[in-house]
């Protein structure tokens, strides 16, 4: 999984509104000024903070721009937009992120995620990819989600591969010729749909286990409400103990499957990922790996199981620069 | 004569948003419905399920493409990514038209993911008409600019939001999808009266009309799209046929989804006020229309 800084580019905060708008750059300004009013976390009560990043008042700084009416304040009216901006971009990464909250409780979550908004708004046209840097941000800010930040780590990059799975780009899977043709040389690239991760925590099973539940939860919310009396249908799935995995999130027909790999397997597809002909990847993983087995026949019948399940796909042709 | 430029000609009637929890009903079902319309965000990726839902409904249904970000009124560039791939989008659904709002919703490349209301200048309008005409030419379809439902008012605005809209679009020569439930919101927070919006913009431009329900709070309306259309929002309607005529009409509905059925049946409603004014349209009879 590749990661990369989440430090979004620090911008100069917008000081004033400007009293009327004659041009792009004055309507710029003016959007700026707006903007950071919805970004700032909302307070205890949902509403503006009230000072402003320069030591103002909010107050002051919205009626410059905002109108009152004789029902709401100027603040009153940018608060119904401030609410709305964090209310849906909250959602949407409690949403993608069901492992992540239930590993460290909601309340712990709201802080984690506010604070990754302030940090990293979305630059993205897209909900799709609101959460596409909270994995790397979690690594990087451990103090949110002790004491159980490495388990939060691996679910949060585990969680981001089914958002990527559930409709990544598929290419023409390659074909049985292709590989005859080409031999050990063969170089294959994987489906950029696939993931593939190597976890300290087995986060396959929380999260069918998370699955599980809620789809109780979901039966049992149909059927009379004094039936789920004294049921704990609701109660979290034990937290995982430490157990090193490797784990591939992939779909089949447009459903997402999760499927464990051998350490082997991993390092292989790791090396195809990275570019490696097959041969050197084969190389690579099985270099310390125990003589007494079979490993050619070991990587055929993975080769096969790859190409059954469409993960491998001709190497996409670089375009000239 | 209900079809024009910025409807690309067509006559389409009475149509519904598709929507996830309707997704089973309407592929085993098959229900007579007009046409869908389509968030293209929710379509614009690079493959899985999303795809396929959108391509077996293409072998059933007609579909037009309604946009949530492309922010006509943001001082940033259009996103040439985003144009892209909305672009494939629109070859692979064939719409016949494209509509996105009238707002902003981005400042240097960052995104609230809402439609924001903008200041109503004449600078404004003319940034705004030339973002559109670059997207119209990049897309090569007809544009329709929706306007949004608002909570604030600004103090540089020079002008109403039925002059702003009536600018923009005779600036960028393109379509508006009159949201008459979002004239109607919109009215009740600012104080104005609905009918002179209805009145007040050029009505051969209507491509298509959006409506839909929303909820009334002590101190202001929010659009939610998750109730029934409203008596004032269907009044307002029957306003705007009359002064449009035979439009594309469609009903949003966004939020506590009720069945297919229930969603469908409040849209035909629409047929009522439809009916009474097909080739009756002011808009017909407008020398512009004529002329095109």
């Amino acid at each position: 999984m590749a990661k990369r800084p989440v430090k979004a580019p620090r911008r100069a905060r917008p000081k004033l509104s400007p009293p009327r708008i004659g041009s792009v750059r004055e309507l710029r300004q003016f959007q700026r000024v707006m903007a950071e009013a919805l970004f700032r976390p909302l307070t205890a009560g949902d509403g503006l903070q009230p000072t402003w990043s320069d030591g103002r008042t909010t107050r002051s700084v919205v009626e410059e721009f905002v109108k009152p009416n004789d029902r709401l304040t100027a603040m009153e009216r940018v608060e119904i937009y401030a609410r709305s901006y964090w209310f849906r971009v909250l959602d949407c990464l409690y949403d993608d992120y069901p492992g992540v909250h239930s590993i460290i409780g909601v309340k712990c979550f709201m802080k984690l995620t506010t604070a990754f908004l302030a940090e990293c708004p979305s630059e993205s046209f897209t909900l799709r990819n609101l959460g596409s840097r909270l994995p790397q941000f979690i690594t990087d800010n451990p103090a949110f989600t002790a004491p159980r930040t490495a388990l939060a780590v691996d679910m949060a990059w585990f969680e981001w591969a089914q958002v990527v799975a559930f409709d990544g780009m598929a290419l023409p899977p390659i074909t049985e010729d292709e590989i005859l043709d080409a031999g050990p040389a063969l170089k294959v690239a994987l489906q950029p749909y696939l993931g593939i991760m190597q976890c300290s925590y087995p986060v396959d099973e929380f999260a069918l286990a998370l699955k599980k539940r809620d789809s109780a939860l979901r039966g049992e919310s149909s059927n009379a409400v004094s039936a789920l009396k004294g049921k704990r249908a609701g109660a979290r799935p034990r937290l995982p103990r430490r157990e090193a995995i490797c784990v591939a999130v992939h779909r089949q027909q447009n459903m997402l499957f999760f499927k464990r790999l051998e350490p082997e397997v991993y390092a292989i597809l790791t090396a195809l990922r990275a570019g490696r002909t097959l041969s050197a990847a084969c190389v690579a993983a099985l270099r310390n790996a125990n003589p007494a087995i079979d490993w050619a026949a070991r990587v055929r019948e993975w080769f096969q199981a790859w190409q059954s399940l469409g993960w491998l796909c001709r190497r996409p042709a670089r375009g000239r620069s | 004569m209900p079809a024009n430029p910025f409807n690309n000609h067509t006559e389409y009637g009475i149509g519904i948003g598709l929507r996830v929890p309707h997704y089973r009903h309407i592929l085993e079902k098959k229900p007579v419905v007009d046409w869908f319309e389509i968030i293209s965000e929710n379509f614009m990726v690079d493959g899985g399920r999303p795809l396929e839902i959108l391509d077996k409904i293409l072998e059933q249904y007609r579909v037009v493409q309604h946009g949530v970000s492309m922010y006509f009124g943001s001082a940033d560039k259009p996103d040439r990514e985003h144009l892209k791939r909305l672009k494939t989008l629109t070859r692979r659904t064939q719409t016949p038209w494209l509509s996105d709002h009238l707002c902003w919703g981005s400042v240097d490349g960052r995104y609230t993911h809402d439609l924001l209301p903008m200041p109503y200048t004449f600078a404004v309008a003319r940034h705004t008409a030339a973002k559109i005409r670059e997207v119209r030419d990049f897309l090569e379809i007809p544009i329709c600019v929706e306007n949004v439902s608002s909570y604030t008012e600004f103090h540089q605005s020079e002008m109403t939001e039925w002059e702003f809209l009536s600018e923009v679009v005779e600036k960028a020569d393109c379509g508006i999808l009159l949201d008459v439930n979002n004239i109607y919101v919109s009215s009740k927070n600012h104080s104005f009266d609905p009918y002179d919006y209805v009145t007040g913009v050029p009505h051969h431009r209507v491509g298509q009309v959006h409506i839909a329900g929303h909820t009334k709070y002590k101190k202001y309306i929010l659009d939610t799209h998750d109730h029934p259309v409203l008596d004032p929002v269907w009044k307002l309607y029957e306003r705007a046929i009359r002064l449009c005529g035979h439009t594309a009409t469609l009903l949003e509905w966004d939020d506590r989804i009720p069945t297919f059925d229930e969603v469908h049946n409040e849209a035909l409603k629409a047929t009522k006020f439809l009916g009474e004014t097909s080739g009756k349209s002011a808009a017909a009879r407008a020398p512009e229309a004529v002329a095109a």
